[in-house]
């Protein structure tokens, strides 16, 4: 116990700053491209088709391929994804990304993407037709009525969903240690490696990732009630 | 004054709207009646063009569309100021406060600012009686004051006509009631009303006008004496299976 408490104390400060450093910019950079996808592929795949044929020919193109991403990422491992970027592309010339850092942006945005999009077009799904109708009986543009209506109530409908993503993804960042990255399950890794306390360094690297993930469960806990005060 | 000729609307399995031809004079109440499924629902929506007429013109005070063409935004954003409409279901934005349903029109849309919108719906709140609502969300109304709301709503963006798809059968009678009375004294103010009601007493009462329409089609249109002594043996059908 001693023990513990002293490797504690020697470790967890250079745990966090390397959380501070590594994985909350990972998880925020990510979690942010992610949601910008998800709308942009939510509302492509909730949008209805205009008259005009040839812009229903793209629109539909555009539906197959939103409905594409999303198969593709729902339906491979997260761990495979990044190995498939980070080793498998530049090891068939296709160089896109040397850095291990554009590697696992791209790769959590685009699987953290394919997920919301569905969370997110649920929650477009569910306000009311009724109050779009009403919406646009005022004269509304169809973008008004996403911005005045649409949007307030799917996106409080989407936080507790989209809560889990978030947390999810920032435990899921512990994979970019497979791809180089010196992140705090890696750097526990590399101190176990050296001093052979392995149970106290997984444990201690288990409870950072803990604090980090409760402090955004409380904070869904203060959204979810601010943004309820509209119902019952 | 609002006119439709030879509007047509085809669904795939059935023609909800087959030759109309009707005129809607302003500063009149209009009821339409007829059966469930007859196509009510359909016609006053494709006044203001919630619904999409397959064929037909519909001309609203100097502005006059042919539906069989396409029909640019502006031109729709254009018929849809000059009415306003109130549903049958329960249309209140439900993540805004009584005031801010009654602003969010005038503010976005009209470009009115602020303090004006909010003096005009606290005027309309006054006159109706529901000042004390002004800071409640909709789940805090009853569904009659909900649908009363919903109505100062359509009037707080000043519309030439409003229109109304059966504002109380969501209703129990005594809150049926309440709503009723707010329309007939929009109805003795001369406001122009397009009312589909499935209340015969409310419609004979109240309009000024009754359209009768029946399967797609004008099966009575004229004054509302005339409707509900009418010999025509569909009609008294027709009224008959609305008593009991
Ligand atoms: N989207 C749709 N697809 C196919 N048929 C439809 C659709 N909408 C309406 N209809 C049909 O068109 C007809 C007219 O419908 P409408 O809603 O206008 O009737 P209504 O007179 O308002 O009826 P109610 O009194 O029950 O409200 C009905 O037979 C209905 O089944
Ligand atoms: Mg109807």
């Amino acid at each position: 116990m001693i023990d513990f408490f002293n490797l504690a104390v020697k470790y967890l400060p250079e745990l966090f700053m390397t959380a501070l450093k590594y994985t909350l910019p990972l998880t925020a950079i990510a979690f942010f491209f992610g949601i910008i996808l998800a709308s942009i592929t939510a509302i492509i795949r909730v949008a209805k088709l205009p008259q005009n044929e040839w812009a229903a020919a793209a629109l539909q193109l555009l539906k197959w391929l939103a409905a594409a991403y999303v198969w593709f990422f729902r339906s491979t491992p997260l761990l495979v994804q990044l190995f498939i970027v980070f080793y498998g592309l530049p090891n068939a010339h296709i160089a896109l990304f040397q850095s291990a850092w554009v590697s696992a942006i791209t790769v959590f945005s685009l699987n953290t993407g394919a997920y919301a999009s569905e969370t997110i077009r649920a929650s477009i799904a569910s306000v009311p037709e009724v109050q779009k109708q009403a919406a646009e009986s005022l004269g509304m543009t169809s973008a008004q009525v996403y911005w005045n209506v649409v949007l307030p109530q799917a996106a409080r409908i989407s936080i507790p969903p989209l809560s889990n993503s978030l947390i999810s993804l920032l435990k899921d960042t512990s994979l970019a240690s497979v791809i180089t990255i010196v992140e705090i399950f890696y750097l526990a890794q590399q101190i176990a490696a050296a001093n052979y306390k392995v149970l106290s360094m997984y444990i201690l690297v288990a409870m950072v990732y803990a604090f980090f993930t409760s402090i955004l469960a409380i904070a869904q806990h203060y959204l979810e009630k601010y943004t309820s005060r509209f119902a019952q | 004054m609002i006119q439709v000729e030879h509007l047509f609307k085809h669904y795939p399995d059935k023609v909800a709207l087959d030759d109309i031809n009707l005129t809607f004079p302003a500063e009149q109440t209009i009821a339409i009646v007829g059966p469930s499924g007859s196509g009510k629902s359909t016609l006053l929506r494709s006044l203001n063009l919630l619904e999409r007429p397959d064929q037909g013109k519909l001309q609203i005070d100097d502005l006059t569309l042919d539906l069989s063409q396409p029909i640019t935004t502006s031109q729709i954003l254009q018929i849809r100021q000059k009415t306003a409409m109130v549903f049958q279901e329960k249309a209140l934005f439900t993540h805004l406060t009584v005031m801010r349903n009654l602003t969010e029109g005038p503010i976005k849309v009209q470009k009115k600012n602020k303090q004006e919108a909010e003096a005009k719906a606290s005027e309309l709140l006054e006159q109706f009686g529901m000042s004390e609502l002004a800071d409640r969300y909709p789940y805090q109304l009853s569904g009659g004051q909900q649908q009363r709301v919903a109505i100062l709503r359509a009037l707080a963006m000043s519309p030439k006509y409003l229109l109304l798809d059966e504002p109380t059968s969501a209703l129990d009678p005594e809150l049926e009631a309440q709503v009723l009375r707010v329309l007939k004294d929009l109805a003795k103010k001369d406001t122009s009303m397009v009312v589909v009601t499935h209340n015969m007493a409310f419609a004979e009462q109240v309009a000024d006008q009754i359209v009768f329409i029946d399967d797609g089609k004008v099966g009575y249109n004229g004054a509302t004496e005339t409707f509900f002594h009418s010999d025509s043996e569909r009609i008294q059908q027709f009224l008959g299976a609305m008593s009991f």
